[in-house]
């Protein structure tokens, strides 16, 4: 997912009784469906776990504006630069709009940064892919966006108030993200043969590291059951990758492209389909920076942030400057 | 130097008239810069007709502790609702 | 009165031009997107990148209609060669740092915001509505890059150089947004479109205000380069159009 693998620091979930008055009646309150608020009481290791999760989340947009970013130059028609163009700009904002909700547990964008560009932080394994082909931007937004989409919905109702309505303005813009991708892919399987065979090779490419979004199964992870009891986590990794895979299978059908999996085969009895498992020693490897793209990603993070301090700078200082002469500022207030 | 720009909370006053509602937040330099980034950052889908922008460190809220004294006591005044009194059908709409 | 004018070849030159300065200006700013100093910068520019992706779909269709060829504007956008574009030199320049894409976005748009003003009154209707339309938008477009000129100039010590060096570097390529020739005579004399020259007062009035309160100064030199208006472009042009059409120059005919 956009956060994989959060870690909690817990060495397991507690009881209700184990716990001090103070931290089992915030508890209850999630357990009652209860929102929790900025500056409110919360354990140390649920603040932290969820500037882990938020920030892992907000790096994942950014870095993920990067490969689709990649092919706005390109983009064959008009309108498809335009449409591009807009869905990598709502990644920012929607990169934007998790920051502030990370800020509100007490870190800062920049503090935020710095992790990212010193490898301390993580974004998802599956921005450190190429897009080598136009068919790429589509199979993103179908099957990258659908995996995300997956995650993001449930979160709507995460335990933490900022990042359920982060959550939930995203979602809300996302929805033209996943069939924007899907419609580059109908035009190019109603295409010329070359046209049909790239869509093919992007399905070929992105299909496994969308199945690796989900993270490994995480049914033994004691952070994963901490992250559901306090409800910033709704879903096992494994039944989100399950729900993933029997919505889109269909899908490719329509497309007529052929889903890279010798195992898939639908199972009646489940009412699902089976799968083949994901390479997961690839998964790891891409996650520890390996993957094809992982360093001039970080690279072009860092030069995009290197090379705009003189700006921000400029624009603090003059900032000041205006503080300083008490410029009457046109302020809203009507 | 590399100090970070301010963080300022955003209300927009959406397309009916409404209160200007909380909508989310932003980094700018001053105020006039938020005011500019608030219309590029939360009115990209044509979802505004009024900015407000004020900084976040100078929001004052009442205390998460204090819920129960400032809430609690509204809830016993149900006469303050208008489903508390009963109308005659006769009397019609009121 | 508007009245709608008749499929002409000045038309169609004339909003040739227009679209292709947005297209490619619009392709230079959306080079940054993802690599802005600042978030919000980053989408504030995306912004404007739209604005002007949005504006050259609306003359190049015109145009497309104007010459009355058969061609679109995808097909305008796409299969024509640098000799075939009319774009302004100033907007194929590469971004180089932040300071002189901010500087070229308010240079460009002190000149097209008059532009667009004076074209709202002409008498072709299809031009009117398109000016109309983009007017709004560069009016914010021009409120900001000035905005981002003035606090950059009077920043600090460093803003205030890169500004000032992305000054001198451009502006060589203002002067030729003022240059007439005999296509600019007719529709002025038609009453379709104002001569370039006299936009000049304008620009120079905001221009001026702007750079004082900026504390930046403007070069001596009136030296204008030129050839875009006439297909005669920089070595830039070519490389933009290479990475822009790849997909319609290797695949001939296709649908995306």
């Amino acid at each position: 997912m956009y956060a994989q693998m959060v870690k909690t620091d817990a060495a397991r979930v507690r009881s209700l009784d184990e716990m001090e008055p103070v931290e089992r009646a915030f508890q209850e309150r999630i357990d009652a469906g209860q929102k929790i608020e900025p500056k409110e009481w919360m354990p140390e290791g649920y603040r932290k776990t969820l500037i882990r999760q938020v920030s892992q989340h907000a790096h994942s947009e950014i870095v993920g504006q990067l490969p689709e970013g990649n092919w706005i130059g390109r983009a064959p028609t008009l309108e498809r630069k335009a449409i591009l163009l807009a869905k990598v700009q709502d990644e920012a904002g929607h990169g934007l709009y998790l920051y502030s909700a990370a800020e509100t547990l007490g870190i800062s964008r920049d503090e935020m940064y710095e992790q990212l560009h010193s490898g301390k932080a993580k974004y998802s394994s599956i921005f450190n892919y190429p897009t080598l082909t136009w068919a790429d931007i589509g199979a993103i937004g179908w099957l990258v966006d659908g995996a995300a989409i997956m995650n993001q919905v449930p979160l709507q109702r995460c335990s933490y108030g900022p990042y359920a309505r982060a959550m939930v303005r995203i979602c809300k813009e996302e929805s033209f993200h996943q069939r924007q991708g899907f419609d580059i892919l109908t035009v190019l399987c109603n295409g010329t043969p070359e046209q049909k065979a790239m869509a093919q090779d992007a399905l070929d490419r992105w299909w496994w590291p969308s199945l690796m979004m989900f993270g490994p199964s995480d049914d033994a992870s004691v952070h994963s059951a901490q992250s559901m009891a306090w409800k910033i986590k709704q879903n096992s990794n494994d039944e989100l990758r399950q729900k993933f895979v029997d919505q889109t299978v269909p899908q490719a059908k329509f497309l007529g492209l052929t889903v890279p999996d010798p195992e898939l085969k639908w199972n009646e009895e489940k009412g699902g389909y089976d799968f083949g498992e994901p390479d997961w020693a690839e998964f790891f490897e891409v996650i520890a920076g390996n993957g094809p793209c992982n360093r001039e990603r970080l690279e072009a993070r860092r030069k995009a942030w290197h090379d705009g301090a003189w700006f921000r700078d400029g624009l603090a200082a003059h900032a000041q400057k205006r503080q300083a002469r008490k410029a009457p500022y046109a302020v809203a207030a009507e | 130097m590399s100090s970070e720009w301010p963080l300022w909370e955003v209300f927009i006053r959406g397309q009916h008239g409404l209160n200007h509602r909380h909508v989310g937040s932003l980094h700018a330099p001053d105020a006039e810069m938020a005011i500019h980034n608030a219309r590029d950052v939360y009115t990209r889908r044509n979802e505004g007709v009024s900015i407000w922008v004020v900084r976040s460190s100078d929001i004052v809220a009442s205390a998460p502790s204090e819920k129960g004294p400032l809430f609690d006591p509204a809830n016993s005044k149900v006469y303050r609702h208008p489903t508390f009194f009963d109308v005659p059908e006769e009397v019609g709409h009121m | 009165m508007k009245t709608a004018a008749v499929a002409s070849p000045d038309v169609a030159e004339f909003a040739l031009r227009m679209g292709d300065t947005c297209l490619i200006l619009g392709h230079r700013n959306a080079e940054w997107c993802g690599h802005a100093p600042a978030l919000e910068e980053d989408i504030a520019l995306a912004n404007t990148a739209l604005d002007l992706i949005g504006q050259t779909q609306l003359w190049l269709g015109l145009t497309a209609e104007a010459e009355g060829k058969g061609r679109t504007a995808d097909d305008l956008a796409y299969l024509r060669d640098s000799s075939g574009y009319r774009n302004l030199l100033m907007v194929e320049q590469p971004n180089g740092d932040f300071g002189r894409t901010v500087m070229r976005q308010f240079l460009f748009d002190a000149w097209h915001l008059p532009m667009l003003k004076a074209l709202a009154g002409s008498k072709d209707r299809r031009i009117a509505e398109i000016a109309e339309k983009a007017s709004k938008e560069v009016t914010y477009h021009l409120e900001r890059s000035s905005d981002l000129v003035v606090r950059l100039g009077d920043g600090n010590g460093e803003s205030h150089a890169r500004m000032q060096a992305a000054l001198d570097f451009l502006w060589p390529y203002t002067g030729e947004m003022f240059l007439s020739d005999a296509v600019d005579e007719a529709l002025a004399l038609a009453g379709i479109a104002p001569a370039p020259g006299s936009l000049r007062p304008a620009w120079n009035e905001k221009v001026a205000r702007t750079l004082a309160d900026a504390t930046l100064k403007a070069p001596e030199s009136s030296y204008a380069q030129k050839g875009g208006r006439s297909g005669v472009h920089s070595e830039h042009l070519g490389l933009i159009l290479a990475e822009m059409q790849f997909l319609q120059r290797a695949y001939p005919g296709a649908n995306w």
